[in-house]
């Protein structure tokens, strides 16, 4: 085991500092849902819309998310955006990266859910004098998040899981960011990294846990 | 913004280092894959309580962001004083990261197999072993090969995270070059363009395979 003595003391002394990066990370993560859960639901309708011009630039986006590398992604607000003259900071460039990533996966997911929904309910809510627009948030949106709820939770664990790609854009307020900038001070780097990790490892069970109990109070009959 | 310094040389710099990501994620599928199918199989046969121990730590390599796990890996490695190269360390850490998806999907699989088909074969005279090579592989395949190929799609793209430990593969190219060129858009833009190419079509036959698979059922 060479000759390396773990220093753990130092790790635990930073662990407030840590838990507050936590925060940011969960922050973010629950940003990139809304404004992803937010953009695929537009990009759901687009992409089963008959204007062609509603579905070229939606399957565009879905496709480009769904195959290129988050961390690309990430790169282009980070960097690309500057040739257009827009300089994003480190947070927002994550945040944009991993919503445009989150939008791209959560659209196909609500497809299928859409596809669950016999469309003969669309039909009966315009029956009754709803509009379109009516009947679709009243019937199928509800159904479809009710359907598309457990990959929707995974959807939310991968977002928290990619937050760590802050650090690579010089983010250092979420966790791996003020993890590295520990390790940048004191060269612990696996005593650090590794409470970080049971640190993602226990929020990422806790979001799946109060998902699940969620949904069993929201979606009994 | 088409005006650009990028030469035939760079694109050739570029397209090697997608030959690594490319590489670094046959190591890992390939890995990833004879173990996952090793450990799917156990957890299929075993009960839930003895496969315990193996759920847990695979469930790890799913909650623990890969950076952090690549990270902690080459950490390990150096304080253990093995002097593995970052390349082999990515390989392994992928393989494992790999292995814990590949096992879900599998025993996803094999559940999926119903069981009175099962016990059909073990009363023709099948062994267990005969049951499992000749009856529930084929079938299972059908099931899990469309969700394997957007494993091994997953994979090359988090794969572009290797190059923390300091590999040149696909997107760290790229950036050397942003760096010299000073051009980062048209530069992603080619990047992206290789990945692209390099997912979109296989990901288009998994979609076709899960399609055509299931009319026939």
């Amino acid at each position: 085991m060479g000759n390396y003595t773990f220093q753990w003391r130092q790790a635990f002394r930073a662990f407030p500092e840590m838990l507050e990066g936590a925060l940011v990370t969960l922050q973010i993560s629950i940003l990139s849902m809304l404004i992803g859960v937010t953009i695929a639901v537009l990009l759901a309708v687009g992409r089963d819309a008959k204007s062609r011009w509603l579905r070229a630039p939606a399957t565009a986006w879905v496709e480009v998310a769904r195959n290129t590398p988050a961390l690309f992604q990430i790169y282009m607000a980070h960097f690309g955006l500057g040739s257009f003259g827009i300089y994003l900071s480190p947070y927002a460039a994550l945040l944009a990266g991993i919503a445009f990533n989150n939008a791209g996966y959560l659209c196909e997911t609500f497809r299928g859910a859409m596809r669950a929904i016999p469309g003969t309910q669309l039909r009966a809510g315009r029956s009754l004098g709803m509009g379109q627009a009516k009947a679709f948030r009243l019937i199928i949106l509800p159904q479809m998040f009710r359907i598309s709820f457990l990959p929707t939770t995974n959807q939310m664990i991968w977002a928290i899981l990619m937050t760590s790609l802050g650090v690579t854009v010089g983010l250092n307020s979420d966790l791996a960011g003020v993890t590295q900038d520990l390790n940048a001070r004191s060269f612990r780097t696996f005593e650090f990294f590794a409470l970080a990790a049971v640190i993602y490892y226990v929020i990422a069970k806790a979001v799946m846990l109060g998902a699940r109990l969620l949904a069993a109070r929201l979606f009994r009959y | 913004m088409f005006d650009t310094a990028l030469t035939f040389n760079d694109l050739l710099f570029m397209l090697k280092g997608a030959g690594v990501t490319l590489s670094v994620t046959a190591f890992a599928v390939v890995g990833g894959t004879l173990l996952g199918v090793f450990f799917g199989v156990l957890r299929s046969q075993i009960s839930p309580w003895a496969a315990l121990p193996l759920t847990f730590v695979l469930d790890i390599f799913r909650s623990v962001p890969l950076l952090i796990q690549l990270i902690l890996a080459n950490a390990f490695q150096a304080i253990a004083g093995w002097g593995i190269s970052p390349f082999v360390t990515s390989c392994i850490v992928l393989a494992l990261y790999t292995s814990a998806y590949c096992t879900e999907i599998v025993r996803g699989a094999i559940e999926a197999v119903p069981s009175v088909t099962r016990r059909a074969a073990r009363s023709l005279g099948m062994t267990w072993g005969q049951d499992l090579t000749q009856i529930v592989f084929p079938m299972a395949l059908r099931v899990g090969l469309p969700s394997w190929i957007g494993l091994t799609l997953g994979v090359m793209k988090d794969s572009a995270l290797v190059m923390w430990l300091g590999i040149i593969e696909l997107l760290r190219a790229s950036q050397i070059l942003v760096t010299r060129l000073q051009e980062p858009m048209f530069i992603l833009l080619v990047t992206g363009a290789i990945y692209f190419a390099l997912s979109f079509p296989i990901a288009r036959l998994g979609s076709r395979l899960e399609k055509r698979w299931q009319e026939n059922d």
